[in-house]
């Protein structure tokens, strides 16, 4: 295991000795794992190996059988995905959780959207302000589009990706969890979410992103923590290991 | 919904950003596909303009009296539409509009009846309004609990509440219909204001507050985002079962205006006052840009699809067609509708396939 020299002491989110089981099931156990601010964690392994348990429990789907969850060194516990997600842990969910009829500022504001007063006394959406947020929030992703009032559906799956974690990041979020960002992307579209993630760890968020993509994960993490059967099979830094290292540890060779 | 990534969407892959002409030429194409019912109904009006001065050197549309039927003619229908239009936008359908309608209709009767020697007329009236649309909201709210709680289809759901409905409602009316005396009633029903049928302004103001829940508040707002990807609406936060409760009690409600007019405007009750209505109302909200897979579709859109529809069935028997080819021409124009929706969506690109 490599030691963390330059890292900050109180990480971002940490994760101590994590089990889930399921009935008989031991999806997950003694899992530890630590994310700080601006560091991209890469989770990876074979299909049932963890790696959703893991981010199900820290997005507050799941209840842990035992273990912490810190958030800024306090311990945290998490009853709904919603209540993570007001402590700012927001999980971009593989098939996209966006109303595709909905323009770009909707999909922001869906579940909590701007009220104005027209004429004085008529509570209406306040789609300017909804509009406004959308670009500027786009515009920190480095993100442009010429139609704030289009649907959602009119864009690519990449833009699409961008308008997901764009909520995210207007929301304020400092965890953002990712399973699969870039799994039902073309070539084109992946080199844009990599570079999205660039982006957000470049403002200082922590961003755990799970996926089968060697080439992504080498492509934008700091560390990749490899899991197999639930438990931990190892932890790398990207600078320091290789794609032959990795694939070995998930398959457990 | 599938689980594997790699066959779950093919995402056309745009190598170079879309250029800035195609970009507006697609918006022209979605906004005229948008306004398409409009369309239609400008085109239903020429043609039956030219008709009618070709076949008797009179005027369709510039007609005072024509232009009042065609409006009370879509009264019942476009409230039918109204509730039927947020109920598709939110992935659903409510096939018991039609007799819940009847069922306000026999109840508001029977109220008015019984009310009428015991108070003023306005307020015989006035109850058996407000007795009628409640009554409306109770199947309303059984069919928002099936969808809701129950996870049953609302096509099955509302399909079997349009069985209880109708069974009520001929029950409530012993098989017949429900004559009511009330002078006040009768004014209100077929009375004017500045040339305007009471019920036809009662409409349009009823229409235009359900434009506004639709297009401007969180309801709507929230209606199409459970239409358009319900769980995206789960994970926003947003109460998907509340929701899909209020949403059928509106659809109920919307039947239950629609009833109540019908007895002011014949002095009676009938509970098959809405029967024929039902698949009118349809493809009013479907002809009105409406897709029925949900998450779109407007008011006003169904206002036009409304008019369509009424100007068909009118013009026709204004032209002296054979009642028959409403039908026809209804089906195609329902047709074409959806098929111009098919087109737009290829064309808007970059949409997945559900």
């Amino acid at each position: 295991m490599n030691d963390m020299a330059q890292a900050p002491s109180v990480p971002l989110l940490e994760v101590r000795h994590l089990s889930k089981s399921f009935g008989p099931v031991q999806a997950l156990s003694d899992l530890s794992m630590a994310l700080h601010p601006g560091e991209v964690v890469a989770l990876a392994g074979d299909n049932g190996a963890g790696k959703t348990t893991l981010i199900k429990a820290i997005s507050g789907v799941y209840k842990p059988t035992s273990g912490d969850i810190l958030l800024d060194g306090q311990r945290v516990t998490f009853s709904s995905p919603q209540e993570a997600r007001e402590r700012g842990i927001e999980t971009i969910y593989q098939d996209l959780a966006l109303a595709d009829n909905l323009s770009i500022g909707a999909n922001i504001f869906l579940g909590r959207e701007p009220m104005r007063k027209a004429m004085g006394f008529l509570p209406v959406l306040d789609r300017r302000r909804m509009a406004e947020a959308a670009r500027e929030t786009m515009a920190l992703l480095d993100f442009h589009v010429k139609r704030m009032d289009a649907p959602v559906s009119n864009f690519s799956g990449g833009q699409r990706q961008a308008v997901a974690i764009g909520r995210a990041v207007y929301w304020n979020a400092r965890v953002l969890i990712m399973d699969e960002p870039t799994a039902a992307l073309g070539v084109p579209e992946q080199r844009k979410v990599i570079s999205l993630i660039h982006q957000l760890k470049a403002q200082g968020r922590g961003v755990v992103f799970i996926s089968h993509n060697l080439q992504d994960i080498f492509a934008v993490s700091d560390r990749i923590i490899v899991l197999r059967r639930g438990v931990r099979a190892g932890e790398r830094r990207i600078s320091e290991t290789t794609h032959e290292e990795v694939v070995r540890l998930m398959v457990g060779g | 919904m599938t689980s594997d990534p790699s066959i779950q969407r093919t995402t056309p892959v745009h190598v170079a950003p879309p250029a800035d002409h195609a970009d507006v030429r697609l918006t022209l194409l979605q906004r005229i596909a948008n306004l398409r019912a409009w369309l239609f109904l400008a085109g239903l009006i020429l043609v039956f303009e030219a008709w009618a001065r070709m076949s008797y050197g009179g005027t369709f549309i510039i007609n005072a009296y024509n232009l009042q039927s065609i409006a009370v003619f879509a009264v019942a229908p476009l409230l039918l539409a109204t509730g039927q239009t947020f109920v598709i936008i939110s992935g659903g359908i409510d096939l018991s509009m039609g007799f819940i309608m009847g069922l306000a209709a026999v109840v508001c009767a029977h109220v008015v009846a019984w009310a009428t020697p015991l108070m003023p007329l306005p307020f015989a009236v006035l109850l058996g309004f407000l007795v009628g649309i409640l009554v409306a909201c109770v199947p309303g709210a059984v069919n928002g609990l099936l969808v809701s709680r129950l996870k049953v289809p609302p096509f099955i759901g509302t399909l079997g509440m349009f069985g209880v409905a109708r069974g009520v409602a001929f029950l409530l009316a012993g098989g017949t219909t429900v004559p009511v005396t009330n002078s006040f009633l009768t004014a209100l029903g077929n009375g004017r204001i500045a040339g305007v049928p009471w019920v036809v302004i009662v409409t349009a103001v009823f229409v235009m507050v359900m434009h506004y829940v639709l297009s401007q508040t969180r309801f709507g707002q929230h209606n199409y985002a459970v239409g358009s990807n319900p769980q995206a609406a789960r994970r926003a936060g947003i109460d998907i079962k509340g929701h899909l409760l209020r949403l059928y009690i509106l659809s109920g409600a919307c039947a239950g205006l629609a009833g109540v007019l019908y007895t002011a405007r014949f002095s009676a009750g009938a509970a098959q006052a809405g029967e024929p209505l039902l698949l009118d109302c349809v493809a009013a909200v479907v002809i009105g840009g409406a897709s029925l897979f949900g998450g779109s579709g407007t008011i006003l859109g169904t206002v036009a699809g409304s008019f369509v529809i009424a100007v068909i069935q009118y013009g026709l028997v204004f032209v002296n067609v054979k009642p028959f080819w409403q039908f026809i021409s209804v089906g195609v124009v329902i047709i074409i509708s959806v098929l111009i929706d098919q087109a737009q969506r290829s064309f808007a690109g970059g949409r997945q396939n559900e």
